[in-house]
């Protein structure tokens, strides 16, 4: 047992320093217009985008693969941030992938789970603690919103719920703002 | 004391004041409710952390909740009682949401814990006035609530030449500030003599608006009889102007010199002060008492029996009007504030906290809510600007949400006066668009750091995964590689054994 566990211990250690080694030797120097173009996604990593991920479709984009207008949880903003970017024309949100919502958060109903850890295998950011066969909850702050969780759920205990902000996250109502549409059409006039 | 030149600030308005209606009675003080509901975040920074439990007996100015962090500032039970709950409660925000609060049930005894007087505030050193003020829970009157602490330092790099003290009161209606210098103009000078002590400032300015006699000869009076204070201090009387009282005009007015854009008064020599915050600095050093009611103007045309009232944070505001006698409906709209710079509040159940300088319940002049029109560019929102903003410009790139346009047009240095909103022929609300735009960008700001978390933590899953895989096929191979070993080692023990026997055949033979 012990020989077992010391082997164990030696082989982490080895592949530790092992894929340090490659990882600081092989580095793929970062496309900067991918660095850019992601840092602008909202990182829900939600897939919506038909990408498996916010970075797969940065990468899609520099590549011209990709239109910039398909992240539902991004929104406006987002496609308004990537135009700027990329110096070409905003356009309304893809209705293909889906509409903006406004943002929420996933809530285990903690009565009904049955630990089967299915949820924590499919959040892409880690956000959902708890151990095999005990309850799990998922940690508010961590949290994209990206309903990944909802599917997996064999007894259907997790629901999305809209954020409530406190008076310090609040935002002042918009008065009247211009549309995307409106605002292209304004500028061609 | 020589006369210097005043500057002057560009824009502004000449408004009506409207300040008669609440300056015919003195200060009253009003009368202990039996409920006090007292937010945990009264002032800009953390909130504070609860320090008592339900049901716990608390005495007038015992502390309730402790500072949590740096920007913060602790709170205090205003009038003995019983805790009767820390829970959600509506409180005075425009958004209408509730936060955390403590219910405190009163006595009606009103008694004092023990305080700590120290009448000679010279024996404290810089530090220890500001950790005093700070647990005072003191944070600035005139309507922000930044705590007041920190603007007590004097820093390292920076160093004090001036205190001003705002007495501008610029806005229409409130008479707080007013009313406190005719009336407590002694304890405003006590709390000036302190923050001149502890920011080691080379002079004091004293500025008020030549509408307010009656505070410049009580101030000048108290002045008089400190001697040693009246050899560093002025006070300077400026001319009426909306909005003189904001801090970067005023430096304006008094210095003729320039706080840089995103740039703070300390950057120049100035720390500014409100002088019911001077005043609470002076009771907090000089009798130990914490910060536990302020001075609330409640007026407006609704108003029988407009005044200012000494009023215990966690006060109902509906108790107020009540006790003033109001044509206002329950639930009715009020105004938080001035009419140029306040919001509207509805809720019969807010309370009052250390930021409520004024109850507005109706105004003279009722703007006339009409749909807006288009721009005409005509620029009297830039004339009167007094930031030296284009509103206009802030107003196009709010509306079409290019913040980042409203950044380059210096959006965060508007004051949100309302002067543009005043004076545009059209009607556009103005500042509605810029408050949305500033808290539109604040939010941006705080979802990009989210992102950056939520990336990184992708970023692990991602890299702990693959380490799993690799770890998992290493493990894989190291059994192949082992079983295929101790096949090979049962083979040849098989061959070594058959060979052993057949040479001990070939010896039988060989027998
Ligand atoms: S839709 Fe947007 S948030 Fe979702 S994975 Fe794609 S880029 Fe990321
Ligand atoms: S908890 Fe669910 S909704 Fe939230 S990030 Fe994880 S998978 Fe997405
Ligand atoms: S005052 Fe009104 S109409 Fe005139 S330029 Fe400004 S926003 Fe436009
Ligand atoms: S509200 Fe802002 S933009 Fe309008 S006049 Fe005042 S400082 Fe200028």
């Amino acid at each position: 047992m012990l020989t077992a566990i010391l082997a164990l211990t030696l082989l982490a250690l080895i592949f530790g320093l092992l894929l340090g080694y490659a990882s600081v030797k092989f580095k793929v120097e970062g496309d900067p217009i991918v660095e850019q173009i992601d840092k602008l996604l909202p990182q829900t990593q939600c897939g919506q985008c038909s990408y498996a991920g916010c970075r797969p479709y940065a990468e899609a984009i520099a590549a011209g693969e990709a239109d910039i207008n398909r992240c539902p949880p991004g929104g406006e903003a987002t496609i308004l941030a990537l135009a700027d970017l990329l110096d070409v024309e905003p356009k309304p949100l893809d209705e293909e992938v889906g509409t903006e919502k406004p943002k929420m958060l996933a809530v285990i109903d903690e009565d009904r789970c049955i630990g089967c850890t299915l949820c924590i295998q499919a959040c892409p950011v880690d956000a959902i603690l708890g151990a095999a066969k005990h309850m799990h909850t998922v940690i508010a702050d961590e949290c994209t919103g990206c309903e990944l969780c909802i599917a997996p759920c064999p007894v259907d205990c997790i629901d999305m719920v809209r954020t409530t902000p406190n008076p310090t996250t609040w935002r002042w109502p918009d008065p009247e703002h211009i549309t995307l549409q409106e605002k292209i059409e304004e500028e061609q006039a | 004391m020589t006369q210097q030149q005043l500057g002057s600030f560009p824009g502004g308005l000449k408004l009506p004041g409207h300040k008669k209606r609440s300056t015919q009675l003195p200060i009253r003080r009003m009368p202990i409710s039996k409920r006090l509901v007292l937010p945990l975040q009264q002032h800009i920074g953390e909130a504070a952390v609860p320090i008592v439990e339900v049901g716990e007996k608390v005495l007038k100015g015992q502390r309730i909740a402790r500072a949590e962090g740096h920007v913060s500032v602790c709170l205090h039970a205003p009038t003995s009682g019983v805790i009767k709950a820390i829970a959600d409660h509506q409180v005075p925000h425009p958004s209408g949401l509730t936060a955390p609060c403590v219910m405190i049930e009163t006595d009606g005894e009103d008694r004092w814990i023990e305080r700590n007087p120290v009448p000679d505030f010279r024996s404290l050193s810089s530090h220890e006035i500001r950790q005093r003020v700070r647990e005072a829970g003191i944070v600035g009157l005139g309507g922000a609530g930044f705590p007041s602490f920190i603007k007590l330092n004097p820093g390292v790099r920076h160093h004090v030449e001036t205190l001003l003290i705002n007495g501008a009161e610029c806005e229409p209606y409130i008479t707080c500030d007013d009313m406190i210098m005719r009336e407590r103009a002694a304890g405003i000078i006590e709390g000036i003599e302190i923050m001149m002590f502890a920011l080691r400032a080379k002079e004091c300015v004293i500025a008020i608006e030549d509408n307010k006699p009656e505070s410049i000869s009580a101030m000048r009076f108290a002045l008089t009889a400190n001697k040693a204070l009246s050899e560093t201090t002025r006070i300077v009387i400026i001319p009426t102007k909306y909005p003189t009282g904001g801090e970067k005009q005023l430096i304006q007015v008094i210095t003729g010199k320039e706080v840089p854009s995103k740039g703070l008064p300390i950057d120049i020599g100035i720390v500014c002060h409100n002088p019911g915050t001077a005043y609470a600095v002076g009771r907090a050093i000089r009798h130990g008492e914490p910060l536990l009611s302020r001075i609330v103007t409640v007026t407006g045309t609704d108003v029988t029996h407009a005044g200012n009232f000494e009023t215990l944070f966690g006060t109902p505001i509906r108790e107020l009007l009540e006790f003033c006698e109001t044509k206002r409906q329950p639930d009715e709209p009020f105004i938080m504030g001035g009419p140029m710079m306040g919001y509207n509040l509805s809720g019969d159940d807010l309370p009052i906290t250390k930021t409520s300088n004024c109850i507005l319940a109706g105004v003279d002049e009722v703007a006339i809510a009409s749909q807006p029109l288009p721009c005409i560019r005509c620029g009297e929102c830039a004339v009167a600007c007094p930031a030296s903003l284009l509103p206009q410009q802030l107003y196009w790139y709010s509306r079409s949400k290019e913040f980042d346009k409203t950044e380059e047009y210096n959006l965060f240095d508007c004051i949100e006066c309302g002067c543009c909103d005043y004076v545009c022929p059209s009607k556009i609300p103005l500042v509605s668009y810029f408050r949305f735009a500033k808290t539109e960008i604040m939010n941006q700001e705080r979802e990009r750091r989210k992102s950056d978390i939520a990336r990184e933590r992708h970023e692990n899953r991602l890299a702990r995964q693959e380490r799993e895989r690799v770890e998992k096929e290493e493990r894989q191979k190291q059994r192949k590689a082992a079983l295929a070993a101790s096949k090979a080692a049962q083979k040849k023990a098989e061959n070594t054994e058959a060979e052993s026997t057949t040479e001990a055949a070939a010896v039988k033979e060989d027998n």
